[in-house]
């Protein structure tokens, strides 16, 4: 085996799956010819032909619409958003249809879509081309959410998520596509979802992180380990479901826990985990739920290094929980 | 139908007319439409009447549109798919959806197939080839677009049916829709019953083009108006229509002018906003009006077998009504299920907590 | 104006100035993204007809509602080299205090809305600026601007079918470049040309050809009278062709032949226009080596200028969310200050 790149983790994992399956479809804009703007369809236009890879007209409503009714047909489409910030024209598509369909008819249609989307900020992309909008799609019941952090987790949890059985929101940390690099079985290995990893173990404060604010969570837990506090550092990696076990078993252990994502703070994921923790762990607690977040703002362009969680800020969110008594 | 002068108007097609446009079997097509076309009549004069009484709590009347519904029905084959809007559930009873099974549904008791989760004239079945809708307009326009796409793909044949109102060709999902299907070549039949009113808004405050059918241009696609209370113009006109889809020669607009007989649902006064004379308009395309004085010109069914057949049909909703009537209510746990296939946490906790506080029944 | 009148020498020469200030500010645009001086370009080279045409043929009190890609029409209507430069930069003289990529600009005090990333969104939005101008009868008209691509949005169906159902003044400026990254025009819709899709709406269509300056200048100044006569809005597609990059993210040569691009490169619009002013004797030969060497020094100027302004300051980050700070935002900015102070955050 040799290291891919996360990227390379999503395109693996779409390759394996349109070899297995001829249900499976991708669509999406650019997603043919052109291989997808970050390349994560690259080889499969060439390779599937354009019945099974569809490069569509600009529209994100009629990309999820259409998938939903390819699913109710049987198909397992993949839709492609090029950035999360443009998915809103399809939210009732998502919200509205895909999300309701099982429950609404008794379960007689179940509308299994996956729509990747990459998201999050890092690359200088300004107000529309870095959010972080995942407690809209968590606070949907009906809808699952996975975010990868890992190559081989990018194609294990999207194997996972083509095969599963129920819509899938697939977000990937563009930030670290090309960064994040590893080791990644070969064939249809799939990662199960509701499983949290443990990054780094240790005994005095947990933190929860997913998508890029993983590798930014570890470097800032081998900051603080320095100054002799040993941060114990989990991955989510699908935010529905939830690995709440995880959860509560790492908050028992340290009493303490920061929580970090991109996503604003107010009514972000980190109020339910900090929600969840407190009706859980409360009596393990030795000090506040910290959460380390972006800032109450739309995403800002020039300034975008003060306002994403960095390791310096995160590793004193850490600091300061630790030293609270 | 008719009060006072207001006749409906004649279809006047001649016997060869009819054997042209619905082939040899037209006597058949004729009685049989008209029973369906009697069947969603009386169904909705007995279910809003329900409504009324606070037995179902909604019920959205399709009073107008049966020769629409019952025509598209009987020019589909068992393999195509439906995606309706609110006034299709007629379509889907010609299709083979269990009545038992329906009224179920508008009594939102245990034995609905939704489980009663959506409200009434929101069926699902899937055995006949029609998906669950939602409330919102036009969601399901696009997700016919995929659907097509889909039978293309597997090659097994089929087409789908996109039904939706004059309304709904403002919404997003109707222009993605269109566009894709166009783009994609997809056999989807777009049916706009245009019954000329959104609620209150009346179609010429909807869109400034004055034909529906013209939007079909902006898509490349072939778009026709037809008279959709005319029966024998409806089903002639599906059936080419889904002879050309079957063909693989790409998507169809049709745009059907209908009446809405009734108000756009229970909830809905519509002396609010209806100018005077619709109604009298409406009365003379009674769809059903104009159908049976087509077969009696023709002489197709005597009073006696007209007569009969409305008894049956009374006898089949009471037989339903007071089946549903004793019904028991959805169960809790139900509340529960087809969120995800499997549940997660919380919701699995969620439920336990109910359980345990309802004194622990749930299997 | 009429459809017969020509296009005056004053309006020909000023475009075809504005053209090559246009092109020269894009090529620089695209070297600064190149050489990491700035984050990102959109350039819009080959459009500069369209774009000038169209900006040339509005009033100053027309409101422009833009795509990202239009240099050409912000330069048209007075924005001033260095304001865009600003932005370009991300600066703290940026009059939108650095918050958006470059190229998406825009300036209240010359009526052009500012630019998002989502395509289309801005279409409905001239339909809104248009009630508001009948309502306060002011005789203006509103100008969205947007691609081929965007004809597929749906704020481009709400957008069309408002201004069609109360029929507003606005003339929807399509530009059909041919491309929308690397979705070709024919794949994005079925319809013959783009300029028919207004049929559905119920009002006019016109297409144009979108690299002859003073063809698109007329049809927009005739759009425009009647709009303001009452007959309501008007689609205007300008053909046109991209011949850079989507983005100077974008690879074109993954999607597109070198000959197709070739094959418009004979139809350079600026060209076009100069050979016209040349057969007139509007201008000399001497004259457009004035022209560009005065673009290329207007345009050196306000890189310099632009590349000497510091970044925006740290605490500008909280300004703008509300008219005024909420409590819990305020605290976050304590923080983020104090963060600041401590060296934990860096700028």
């Amino acid at each position: 085996m040799t290291d891919i790149t996360l990227i390379q983790g999503v395109n693996q994992a779409l390759k394996v799956a349109m070899a297995k399956d001829p249900d499976v479809v991708v669509l999406g804009e650019d997603v043919g010819v052109n291989g997808g703007v970050f390349r994560a369809t690259d080889g499969l236009y060439k390779e599937f032909g354009e019945k099974r890879v569809l490069d569509t007209p600009l529209s994100e409503n009629g990309i999820i619409g259409m998938a939903i009714g390819m699913a109710l047909q049987g198909l397992k489409p993949v839709a492609e958003i090029q950035f999360m910030d443009f998915i809103y024209p399809a939210f009732d598509q998502i919200v509205s249809e895909a999300a309701k369909f099982r429950y609404r008819s008794g379960g007689e249609f179940p509308a299994h879509v996956v729509i990747r989307t990459p998201y999050g900020g890092g690359i200088k992309g300004g107000l529309y081309h870095s959010q972080s909008t995942e407690q809209l799609f968590t606070s949907t019941p009906g809808l699952k959410v996975v975010i990868p952090s890992t190559p081989a987790d990018a194609k294990g949890l999207l194997l996972s998520a083509i095969f599963d059985e129920d819509p899938v929101i697939f977000l990937e940390p563009k930030r670290i596509y090309r960064t994040s690099t590893g080791e990644v079985p070969e064939g249809d290995v799939r990662v199960p979802f509701g499983k949290a990893r443990t990054v780094k173990e240790g005994a005095d404060v947990s933190v929860f992180a997913y998508g890029a604010m993983v590798p930014q969570s570890l470097q800032a837990a081998n900051v603080v380990e320095k100054m002799g506090i040993h941060a114990e550092v989990i991955d989510l990696r699908t935010l529905v479901p939830l690995d709440v076990d995880a959860i509560v078993a790492s908050v028992e252990k340290t009493g303490r826990a920061v929580i970090v994502h991109e996503a604003p703070k107010f009514s972000g994921f980190g109020a339910e985990l900090s929600a969840t923790i407190s009706e859980r762990c409360l009596y393990s607690l030795k000090a506040p739920v910290l959460r380390v977040t972006g800032y109450d703002t739309p995403f800002p362009y020039a300034l975008e290094n003060l306002y994403l969680p960095s390791v310096d800020r995160i590793a004193r969110g850490i600091e300061r929980t630790a030293s609270t008594s | 139908m008719a009060e006072g002068s207001d006749g409906p108007l004649p279809l006047p097609y001649s016997e060869s007319e009819l054997q042209d446009a619905l082939g040899s079997e037209w006597k058949a097509l004729l009685t049989q439409g008209y029973r369906w076309m009697l069947f969603g009549r009386l169904m909705d004069n007995r279910f809003l009447g329900l409504q009324r009484q606070g037995r179902i709590g909604f019920y959205g009347p399709a009073t107008g549109h049966e020769a629409l519904n019952v025509g598209c029905a009987l020019a589909l084959a068992p393999e195509d798919w439906v995606f309706p809007g609110l006034r299709e559930q007629l379509l889907a009873l010609v299709r083979g959806m269990n009545l038992q099974g329906y009224v179920h549904h508008l009594f939102g008791d245990g034995m609905d197939p939704s489980l009663g989760r959506q409200m009434p004239c929101h069926p699902t079945a899937a055995s006949v080839g029609y998906v669950s809708m939602a409330s919102t307009v036009g969601t399901q326009i696009v997700q016919a677009a995929g659907s097509g796409y889909a039978q293309a793909l597997r090659g097994k044949g089929g087409i789908t049916v996109a039904f939706f109102g004059d309304g709904a060709t403002s919404t997003s999902d109707f222009h993605a829709g269109m566009n894709m299907a166009s783009v994609f070549n997809c056999p989807v039949l777009f049916i706009c019953a245009n019954n000329q009113w959104a609620i209150s808004v009346p179609v010429s405050k909807q869109t400034a083009v004055t034909e529906l059918a013209k939007k079909a241009k902006a898509y490349g696609m072939p778009g026709e108006r037809i008279d959709g209370t005319d029966f024998v113009r409806v089903l002639s006109t599906l059936r080419s229509a889904r002879k050309q889809l079957s063909a693989g020669k790409g998507p169809v607009m049709v745009e059907a002018v209908v009446y809405r007989m009734n108000p756009h649902s229970s909830s809905d006064d519509p002396t609010r906003y209806l100018p005077p004379g619709y109604l009298r308009e409406a009365r003379a395309h009674d769809p059903l009006a104009r159908l049976e004085a087509l077969g009696d010109r023709l002489g197709l069914l005597t009073p006696e077998e007209k007569e009969r057949m409305r008894k049956e049909i009374e006898d089949e909703f009471r037989k339903a009504i007071a089946e549903a009537e004793v019904a028991p209510p959805p169960s809790p746990d139900s509340l529960f299920r087809d969120t995800l296939k499997e549940s997660v946490w919380p919701l699995t906790e969620e439920r336990d907590t109910f359980d345990r506080d309802q004194g622990g029944h749930f299997p | 104006m009429s459809e017969a009148t020509d296009v005056p020498k004053e309006i020909m020469v000023r475009g075809f100035r504005l053209m090559v200030l246009g092109r020269t500010a894009d090529e620089r645009g695209v070297n600064l993204q190149r050489q990491g001086r700035i984050g990102f370009y959109v350039p819009m080279n080959g459009q500069e007809a369209a774009q000038v045409g169209c900006g040339l043929a509005l009033e100053e009190k027309d409101w422009i509602v833009p795509a990202y890609r239009e240099i050409g029409v912000a330069l048209s209507r007075g924005i001033p080299l260095k304001t865009l430069f600003d932005q370009f930069y991300g600066n703290s003289s940026d009059v939108l205090k650095g918050r958006q990529m470059p190229c998406h600009y825009g300036y209240r005090d010359y009526r052009y809305v500012t630019a998002s990333s989502p395509v289309g969104t801005q279409i409905i939005l001239a339909a809104g600026l248009a009630q508001a101008s009948v309502y306060r009868g002011e005789k203006v008209v509103s100008v969205p601007f947007f691609g081929d691509g965007a004809t597929s949005s749906s704020d481009f169906h709400a957008g069309m079918n408002f201004a069609g159902v109360y029929n507003l003044p606005v003339l929807f400026f399509c530009q059909n470049n041919g491309w929308a990254i690397s979705l070709p025009r024919e794949k994005q819709t079925r319809s013959s040309s783009l300029a028919e899709k207004a049929e559905a709406y119920g009002f006019r269509g016109v297409q144009v050809d979108g690299n002859d300056f003073s063809a698109v200048y007329k049809v927009v100044r005739d759009a425009r009278a009647q709009a303001l006569a009452g007959k309501g809005p008007t689609l205007i597609e300008a053909v046109t062709f991209r011949m850079g990059p989507h983005s100077t993210s974008d690879d074109p040569t993954r999607y597109r032949k070198q000959e197709t691009v070739a094959s418009w490169k004979a139809k350079d619009p600026i060209e076009h226009l100069r050979e016209q002013l040349l057969a007139k004797g509007w201008i000399t030969e001497e004259g457009i080596e004035q022209v560009q060497e005065e673009a290329k020094r207007e345009v050196q100027s306000a890189i310099d200028a632009a590349e000497k302004a510091p970044p925006p300051e740290p605490t500008t980050l909280f300004d703008d969310v509300f008219r005024d700070r909420p409590k819990l935002l305020e605290e976050q900015r304590s923080e983020f200050m104090e963060l600041l102070k401590e060296g934990v955050l860096r700028p």
